[in-house]
């Protein structure tokens, strides 16, 4: 069993002014080295998580620990440090005038020397496949490509946790399965901790395990096998189900033969193939 | 009210070191009442065409028609208001956009501004608002207290008070769980119908495509590369591949399963429902056999 990087004990949060709670009685660990996914639908809770993460928000009562650094306002900066996170929308996190300067200036607060820096902000460019646009202004760029870059300046300061919230929601195919790539190689190399908050069912299969939030509270939380065999369930959460798993429930009532609900697309061919027509 | 892009070219800073090409020879036609796709990977020009359709930007090359209005490359055109006014554009995170004390003022902004009185501003935004999905009470609220989602659908009302002819929606999905996202796209789709208005959706989503277009247009490296049905486009998934893109999943299922078959079913299917009707039929087929 690997440590916990992150533990959230029995945590309250209500905005101000507001009686219902944001979060309600969420407890939750977060194991080092794992990529855990959290999913809800608009309104679950999911993102005053994200910001509680980053203490932005402190837990009305409950306790949180990141890094061993509980989460109180004489350790924030050192959690800070060790979890980088990109939010959903880039032109709020861009600070730059080009996309360099951009990137390098988390490094530049954070009194990395020059030397470093420059190496840093073009291998952080590169993983996200930014290099070319070094010295684009980031009003040119399209909103995809203002969050590749905003990925880029959380990874040059090589943090232990990156959390993305719902960072991949405004790129394309392509720049989401780049950007997914990347983050999975740097998990790889660097052993980093990964938190994504998300709708996109690609993005939580991914994921080594899932947490399902719901009005505030945790609902469900297993592997990506488990959760979307729930099927019916996340639907009437406001969530989707991967095609897979809904071409199947369609095909049974149309007596065809599906032993059981494959996750991938491949799985399903075959089964498909076997069972009802290759006879 | 059709509107027409000819051969339009335009360079964002030009006659500056910062000059860059985003579209060139754009070309096409959008008919009155018809539901167009616009797709292609980011950066490929497909935001710069979206403010050519209500004169946000001008051509640096061409002309855009839009109904009797023709809006060339180097003429500065005067009292684009009724441009404005037929085009109703929902950008990219409307919500951010909105900034009055209350939702209803907020919604009847717009239409006071292009000088429709008070009270018929005030009626529309009743309307509307129930239209978006959301309760007359949420009008006296401000829209600071309101939910993301429910932000986004005060903003799409103020678009929709304006009651436009043309409605331009740049990902108007993004950011939303699944099922909001399945209300936004319906409830576009029905006031499509039934006000009988040409539709310009600009989307990553090729399911939504699929679902909701009549016409699509393929953008890469700022050109049209294809135009067409859905149904055809799809069909081709390597053409689409080369421009990044991918095709809807019932497509790339419908090509895995007739790859490892060597069967062919009779249409490409743009929906679940359609691809089983489809196998079950080829099912039926084998057995008969």
């Amino acid at each position: 069993m690997k440590e916990n990087i992150i533990s959230i004990n029995h945590v309250h949060f209500r905005y101000p002014g507001q009686t219902v709670y944001a979060l309600k009685d969420v407890s939750l660990n977060v194991a080092k080295g794992e990529w855990l996914a959290i999913v809800g639908h608009n309104g679950s809770g999911k993102s005053t998580l994200a910001k509680m993460l980053n203490g932005l928000h402190y837990p009305e009562e409950g306790q949180v620990t990141i890094c061993n650094f509980p989460l109180k306002d004489e350790f924030v900066w050192d959690i800070r440090r060790r979890l980088g996170m990109v939010f959903q929308n880039p032109d709020n996190q861009f600070v730059g005038t080009t996309v360099q300067d951009d990137v390098a200036f988390g490094l530049e607060n954070n009194g990395i020397p020059h030397e470093v820096m420059v190496e840093r902000v073009k291998a952080s460019l590169q993983r996200v496949g930014m290099l070319d646009f070094l010295n684009q202004e980031p009003h040119h760029l399209s909103g995809g490509q203002k969050q590749r870059v905003a990925i880029a300046g959380v990874i040059a300061l090589q943090p232990d946790i990156i959390l993305l919230d719902e960072a991949t929601s405004m790129l394309d195919p392509r720049g989401r399965e780049e950007v997914l790539r990347t983050v999975r190689q740097l998990k790889e190399e660097q052993d980093l901790t990964v938190i994504s908050i998300t709708h996109d069912l690609e993005e939580a299969s991914r994921a080594d395990r899932i947490i399902v939030l719901n009005k505030g509270s945790v609902y469900r939380e297993g592997t990506p096998e488990e959760i979307f065999q729930l099927n019916e369930e996340l639907i009437k959460l406001g969530l989707d189900v991967p095609f897979p798993v809904k071409l199947s429930e369609i095909l049974r009532l149309q007596d065809f033969e599906i032993a059981s609900n494959y996750l991938s697309e491949e799985e399903l061919v075959r089964e498909l193939w076997t069972s009802n027509f290759k006879k | 009210m059709d509107i027409q892009l000819q051969e339009v070219e335009y360079r964002y800073a030009a006659g500056t070191p910062f000059e860059r090409l985003a579209i060139e020879d754009v070309s096409f036609t959008i008919p009155e009442g018809v539901f167009l796709a616009v797709v292609g990977h980011t950066g490929s020009g497909k935001s710069t065409i979206i403010q050519h359709l209500n004169a946000l930007l001008r051509p640096t090359k061409g002309q855009v028609v839009i109904g009797d209005r023709v809006i060339s490359a180097g003429k500065k055109e005067k009292n684009l208001k009724s441009v404005r006014k037929k085009v109703g554009t929902v950008f990219q995170f409307p919500e951010h956009q909105l900034f009055e004390e209350t939702v209803e003022k907020d919604i009847c902004y717009g239409p006071i501004n292009f000088g429709i009185p008070e009270e018929e501003a005030k009626k529309r935004a009743r309307s509307l608002i129930s239209q978006v999905g959301l309760s007359e009470e949420v009008l006296q609220k401000s829209p600071f207290d309101l939910s993301g989602g429910q932000m986004r659908r005060v903003a799409i009302a103020g678009v929709l008070a304006m009651e436009p002819e043309v409605l331009v929606l740049d990902e108007p999905t993004a950011g939303l769980d699944p099922r909001g996202r399945k209300e936004i796209m319906d409830m576009f789709y029905t006031l499509h119908q039934e006000h009988g208005l040409s539709t310009i959706l600009v989307t990553h989503s090729m399911e939504d495509a699929a679902l909701y277009a009549d016409e699509m247009i393929v953008m890469h490296k700022g050109r049209v590369q294809k135009q067409g049905k859905p149904r055809d486009l799809f069909s081709q998934p390597d053409e689409l591949a080369a421009f990044g893109l991918s095709v809807p999943e019932v497509v790339r299922f419908q090509h895995r399963f007739e790859a490892l078959s060597g069967m062919k079913l009779d249409r490409t299917c743009l929906t679940i429902e359609e691809l089983a009707e489809e196998l079950a039929r080829a099912k039926k087929r084998g057995e008969d056999r």
